[in-house]
C-alpha cells in the first residue's frame, strides 16, 4: 500500500524522532498483581500491556492434561478501547493465532516436564495498542514467569524488525506498520540466541530478512536487559531492608 | 562465600562453572556453566550451588506436614488440596475413623480443613497423605494464614527457633504446614498478632537477625498489652 507520509525524512530520522535501528521507549515493572502468583506489566512506546500467570495448577479439563509435562495456556486479549475504533470484545482469528504462536513459544522454555499434568495461565491484557503487541506480551510473559517463580530455562525477549520506506528498520510505530513494506516479529532465547518465534508480514529480500533478523535480535538483547533489570529491581530492595 | 550478602538470581544467570561447583537444587547444566532455573537466593553449600525459590508453588516432599482444604469427597477417599500443582488422594484406610464406603462425606467434605502428611509421590507427581500419625486432625477452628511455602523454614526458625518464640510471647495453638499453610487457634486478639508477626517475618524473610528483632517486637507487644 502506496501513502502519502515519509515514513523516513531527509535527515534519515524516521516519524517519531527515531533513528533506523533505535527502540521505543520501554518500562516494566514486575508483581504488580497480588491475586496472581505472578504479573508484570509493560509500558512500550504507546503500548501497554498486563500479564498475569497462575499456575502451575491441574489442567482443567482433565483430557488437556499431559502426564509427562505441564501444558502452557498462554491467552492473547485486546481491550476493546485498546485501539481507535472499538475492537468487539472476545477472541477472534487474529488473537486465538498471537495465543497460539506465544504458548509455544513459552512452551519451549518453561521446564515444563517438572509439573506433570500442570497448567500454566499466562493471560496477555493489551490495554493499550500501538503496533508490536505480540512482541510486548511476550516479553511481559517472559517476566510474569518469572516473577511467578516458575522454573525456565530462559527469559524469553521479543522485538519486531520491519522494512519501511525501502529501508530496513527495528522495532515498527503504528504508521510504520500500518504503511510499511513488512513486518517481522522475532522472540529468542537470549542466552543461546535460540528462536522461539518468528513471523513475517510482507515482503522482504533475503538481504533484508538477514539484516532485520540482526536488527530484531540486538533489540531483544537490549530488551533482555531491560526484563532482568526491572526484576532485580522488585526483590533487591527486600533483601537491604535494614 | 555468599554469607554477608544475600545474591538474588534470576532464571538463565550463569552462576558458575561446572567443574568447580556442583549444581544443586534449581539450577541446570549447559556448556559447563551452571545456570539458575528460577528466581531466588543463591545458597553456596559445600561445592553445591543452590538456588532456594524466592516464590513459588509448594513441591511436596514424602514426609512432610502439611495443611491441607478437602476440595472433593469421593467413594473410596478425599481429594485435598495442599497447595501444591495438582490435588493429594486421601484414602480411607489413611483416617483415623472406620469409614464405611460410600459414607466419606459424614466425616469430611469439601471446605474442610485438615492437618496430614506426604505419604508417596509417583512419578507423575499423583500424590497420597495420610492422616495417620501423631498429632494429626480435623481442623474444627481456628484460622489459617497462607504465606509463601519458601518461606516456611524462615518462619519455623532455626530448630523451631522462631515457632517457640511466639508460643512463649502470645497463648496460642500453632502448626505450620511445609506448604505455606499456618494454623493458628487462640483468641481473636492474639490471632490477629499472631498473623502481624508472621506478615513481618515473610516481609524480612532474607534480612539477618531476624529472630531477635522479632523477640523485640514480641517483647514490646506484652509490654503494651500489660500497661
Amino acid at each position: 500500500m502506496k501513502s502519502d507520509i515519509n515514513l523516513i525524512d531527509d535527515n534519515g530520522k524516521r516519524l517519531d524522532g527515531r533513528g533506523i535501528d533505535d527502540l521505543r521507549n520501554i518500562k516494566i515493572e514486575a508483581g504488580v498483581l497480588h491475586r496472581a502468583n505472578g504479573s508484570c506489566y509493560l509500558e512500550w512506546g504507546g503500548n501497554k500491556v498486563l500479564v498475569a500467570v497462575y499456575g502451575p495448577r491441574e489442567a482443567i479439563p482433565r483430557h488437556t492434561q499431559n502426564s509427562l509435562r505441564a501444558i502452557v495456556n498462554a491467552k492473547y486479549n485486546m481491550a476493546a478501547f485498546s485501539v481507535e475504533d472499538r475492537k468487539r470484545p472476545g477472541p477472534d482469528r487474529r488473537s486465538k493465532e498471537i495465543s497460539k504462536v506465544i504458548s509455544e513459544a513459552l512452551e519451549k522454555i518453561i521446564l515444563t516436564e517438572q509439573f506433570p499434568r500442570a497448567s500454566i495461565d499466562v493471560n496477555i491484557e493489551v490495554l493499550d495498542a500501538e503496533a508490536g503487541t505480540r512482541c510486548a506480551g511476550l516479553t511481559a510473559a517472559g517476566v510474569a514467569l518469572a516473577d511467578a517463580g516458575i522454573p525456565m530455562k530462559d527469559i524469553p525477549a521479543a522485538c519486531a524488525a520491519g522494512k519501511i520506506a525501502g529501508k530496513v528498520v527495528l522495532d515498527l510505530g503504528k504508521e510504520e506498520d500500518n504503511y510499511g513494506d513488512a513486518d517481522l516479529p522475532v522472540a529468542i532465547s537470549p542466552r543461546t540466541d535460540e528462536i522461539l518465534l518468528l513471523q513475517m508480514d510482507g515482503h522482504l529480500t533475503l538481504d533484508e530478512f538477514n539484516q532485520a533478523m540482526d536488527y530484531a535480535i540486538k533489540g531483544c538483547h537490549i530488551i533482555s536487559e531491560i526484563q532482568k533489570k526491572a526484576i532485580l529491581e522488585k526483590y533487591q530492595p527486600k533483601m537491604e531492608g535494614q | 562465600m555468599h554469607d554477608e550478602k544475600r545474591e538474588i538470581v534470576f532464571p538463565s544467570q550463569i552462576l558458575g562453572d561446572a567443574k568447580s561447583n556442583k549444581a544443586g537444587k534449581g539450577t541446570f547444566i549447559e556448556n559447563g556453566n551452571i545456570i539458575s532455573e528460577r528466581l531466588g537466593i543463591l545458597n553456596k553449600n559445600s561445592n553445591y550451588l543452590n538456588v532456594i525459590p524466592l516464590k513459588g508453588r509448594y513441591e511436596p516432599v514424602v514426609g512432610d506436614f502439611v495443611i491441607g482444604i478437602v476440595e472433593e469427597a469421593l467413594s473410596a477417599g478425599w481429594l485435598v488440596d495442599i497447595n501444591a500443582p495438582s490435588p493429594a488422594f486421601l484414602h480411607t484406610e489413611e483416617v483415623p475413623w472406620n469409614v464405611d464406603f460410600g459414607a466419606t462425606e459424614k466425616y469430611l467434605n469439601s471446605g474442610d480443613s485438615l492437618m496430614a502428611k506426604v505419604l508417596k509421590i509417583d512419578e507423575q507427581k499423583k500424590m497420597q497423605v495420610t492422616m495417620k500419625d501423631r498429632n494429626l486432625f480435623k481442623m474444627n477452628d481456628g484460622n489459617i494464614i497462607e504465606v509463601e511455602p519458601s518461606k516456611v523454614p524462615r518462619i519455623i526458625g532455626k530448630k523451631g527457633s522462631m515457632i517457640s518464640l511466639i508460643k512463649k510471647y502470645i497463648r496460642c495453638r500453632i502448626f505450620v504446614g511445609q506448604n505455606g499453610r499456618i494454623w493458628v487457634d487462640a483468641k481473636p486478639e492474639n490471632i490477629e498478632r499472631v498473623k502481624q508477626i508472621i506478615d513481618k517475618i515473610e516481609s524480612e524473610a532474607i534480612t539477618f537477625g531476624l529472630t531477635n528483632r522479632i523477640e523485640e517486637l514480641l517483647k514490646k507487644d506484652v509490654r503494651n498489652v500489660q500497661e
